[in-house]
């Protein structure tokens, strides 16, 4: 019965549709393991919308934008060097304070606001859940994807600030992009189980900064993960961001050891977490819209 | 010949009382966990309740479908299933085709990003890709009258102009199937018009719409086949004419649902119907501006009243208690009465509000009234662009800002 109707603009052909957008079957929550990462991929366009939407948003409300995403590392950096480096003149690994905090504060940046980022994303977007479809998958990623253009803008900052200081790349330098993919899907993995529980209970939201700060003294940001005696390094290693900033520092100055213990259980671990996460917030998410 | 896009089978929708009301903190939890221990395991039958209950349902492509029922009567409900926002308990449906759905206007508008930006990314949250955005661009803008504002932050809109802008996108949205709720009921009455136009067109082009709206005239428009929704279930569904009369004379007076109507029945009075005063028929129930309005209620009275007491509230469409007034000593004799209300001013925002009459003399209540259809107000917002800081009042102000001398 569909008839043809002269308004052109309204009428686009049915027949061109994509074709992922066939038959919907809508039924109860069929249990733990009904991901649909499929819908995912078919809301891509939608997961680019909402990172674009992050990042002008981010430099719109400040008055020196892009300067913060400089000054923000550099501070921290110089903080450290003051009072870790020259008054309890931690180790370094042979590396001048400033690089050795530096090439540490970058990716621990990176990751802390996208974890945080991550953590309230499906309590800030409330509204939208609760009017239209979308996989809400697509929060915690986005939130994750981001941060990686202030990551970009601060690490070229990092590359002049090693090569300024004498060091040049190594053939290391080019496993940095595994160890940023660590950071991602650690931030991911946990920002997965963090944002599930925070629509459930607000009160994640007050133990933030208490884990941030933890995570942070539990990550080798302010001292070298060689300070940790021997036989508790794969503990030690159980933190992903451990493997993260000991692959950072190595990977860019050639200094300090590979990070070997340590990575294999920090990939480890970090696998656990985001297929953990991927099933919990899947399972919460049934509930989200009900909730929020 | 027509092939069915949506099908329903038995859906049903339960939900918890008060989850979504809790503070959503632990403490909360652990308290009651306290409290009463053995809550946490054992549901409470009470608290459980079919917001939706065994609805089935068949729509054949090209069909405008409308939903109708009181407030609460599952209309939302089936719809957030339908667009997929949230799960069915039980029961199961299927959609053929690619579904856009309207819960809201301005879903996803960021203030601070321009009205360029805001409608790629409400484009983008209400289904479309980007590439459909960029082709529809220019007729988007053109529609919504914003072609000199396109890049200024919508912050800096007039209400006005962002009600047109979101608009405007949604009424570009393209899908096979459409979701409506109520969101035709915003808005000034011309531009609302103008959605009513590109709705009608999207109808006409073989598109499948669900509509659901407490503005009847809206329906008898618009819509081919009415589904009326009663505390959760199928209550009547059939061509538009038969159902939406049959829903307006069963509110208006034989089995009004209400306890208390029922109790009346066959008593000495009942209210029988309302209307604004002095206005056409399709906007009986409607009131556009802000300005004096006037609202007469019929009154059936069968046995003379000598002391009665009469009591009137308005309620929002969240059941939150608006205005309420009452008198008393007043004598009836048999007959119609009209009681009408004159009021000087009416600052409400625009949405559905409820009337509710009541009537009751020495012996006790005579009769109390669910008042139906809804008040529709669709006078212009005055407040806030953003609905988070829309308050009770709607009403218009003027600033002036002095420079302080010294």
């Amino acid at each position: 019965m569909a008839s043809v109707t002269s308004n052109a603009t309204v009428a686009a052909p049915l027949a061109n549709r994509p074709a992922g957008y066939s038959t919907i079957r809508i039924e109860p929550p069929r249990g733990w393991f009904d991901l649909r990462l499929k819908e995912l991929w078919d809301y891509r366009e939608l997961l680019y919308f909402f990172v674009w939407r992050d990042v002008k948003i981010r430099y719109k409300q400040t008055a020196i934008g892009v300067l913060w995403v400089v000054l923000q590392p550099l501070l921290t950096m110089l903080v450290f060097t003051l009072f870790f480096g020259k008054l309890a003149k931690m180790p370094s690994q042979g590396l001048p304070y400033p690089v050795f905090y530096f090439a540490a504060v970058v990716p621990w940046m990176y990751f802390s606001t996208a974890l945080l980022t991550a953590t309230n994303v499906v309590v800030e977007h409330q509204r939208v859940i609760t009017k239209v479809f979308f996989p809400r998958l697509i929060l915690p990623f986005s939130s994750v994807l981001s941060g990686l253009v202030d990551f970009a803008i601060g690490f070229i900052v990092l590359l002049i600030f090693t090569i300024s200081y004498g060091l040049r790349p190594t053939f290391a330098t080019l496993l940095l992009p595994l160890f940023l993919l660590l950071a991602i899907l650690t931030a991911l993995g946990v920002g997965l189980w963090l944002s599930a529980l925070n629509a459930l209970y607000r009160d994640v939201r007050y133990l933030m900064p208490f884990i941030i700060q933890f995570w942070m003294l539990a990550s080798p940001v302010a001292y070298p993960s060689s300070m940790v005696p021997e036989r508790y390094r794969w503990i030690y290693g159980l933190n992903p961001m451990a493997g993260v900033i000991d692959g950072f520092r190595w990977a860019l100055t050639g200094h300090g050891q590979p990070p070997g213990t340590v990575l294999i259980a920090s990939t480890a671990m970090v696998c656990l977490t985001v297929v953990g996460g991927l099933l919990f917030f899947n399972r919460m998410e049934v509930s989200i819209a009900d909730r929020v | 010949m027509s092939t069915t896009v949506i099908t329903a089978d038995n859906l049903s929708k339960r939900y918890q009382r008060g989850m979504a009301a809790t503070s959503g903190l632990l403490r909360d939890t652990l308290a009651m966990a306290f409290r009463a221990p053995h809550k946490l395991f054992r549901r409470d039958r009470k608290e459980n309740f079919w917001a939706l209950k065994d609805v089935s349902l068949e729509v054949p492509q090209g069909e405008v479908l409308g939903l109708i029922g009181r407030n609460g009567s599952g209309k939302t409900t089936l719809l957030k299933i339908l667009s997929r926002i949230t799960r069915p308990t039980a029961g199961w449906a299927e959609i053929r085709g690619r579904v856009g759905s309207l819960l809201e206007v301005g879903t996803g508008f960021h203030p601070e990003l321009t009205g360029r930006e805001n409608t790629y990314l409400s484009g983008a949250i209400l289904g479309m890709g980007r590439q459909e955005i960029s082709r529809k661009f220019d007729e988007i803008v053109a529609f919504a009258e914003l072609e000199d504002f396109i890049d200024t932050p919508v912050k800096h809109y007039s209400s006005g102009m962002y009600v047109r802008l979101a608009f405007a996108v949604a009424a570009h949205l393209e899908p096979e199937i459409l979701l409506v709720d109520e969101v035709l009921a915003v808005g000034d009455i011309r531009f609302q018009k103008k959605c009513l136009g590109k709705m009608g067109d999207v109808a006409r082009a073989g598109r499948t719409v669900i509509l659901v709206t407490h503005q009847l005239n809206q329906i008898r428009r618009l819509c081919n086949r009415v589904v009326w929704l009663d505390a959760g279930g199928l209550r009547r569904t059939g061509a538009t004419a038969e159902v939406v009369s049959a829903y307006e004379s069963a509110m208006s007076s034989a089995d009004r649902s209400s306890e208390y109507g029922r109790l009346a029945e066959g008593s000495k009075a009942r209210f029988l119907s309302w209307n604004v005063a002095g206005a056409e028929d399709s906007a009986a129930h409607t009131v556009d501006s802000v300005g004096e309005f006037t609202v007469t209620f019929k009154l059936q009275v069968w046995t003379p009243i000598r002391h009665g007491h009469h009591g009137i509230a308005l309620y929002d469409s969240e059941r939150r208690l608006v205005w309420a007034s009452s008198s008393d000593e007043l004598a009836f004799e048999p007959g119609i009465h009209e009681l009408t209300y004159t009021f000087p001013f009416l600052p409400l925002c625009p949405k559905s509000y409820n009337w509710q009459l009541s009537l009751w003399d020495e012996a006790g209540n005579v009769d109390l009234w669910e008042a139906v259809p809804d008040l529709i107000v669709v006078s212009p917002n005055y407040q806030h662009p953003k609905d988070e800081w829309n308050g009770y009042l709607n009403l218009p102000s003027t600033l002036k800002i002095d420079a302080s001398k010294g």
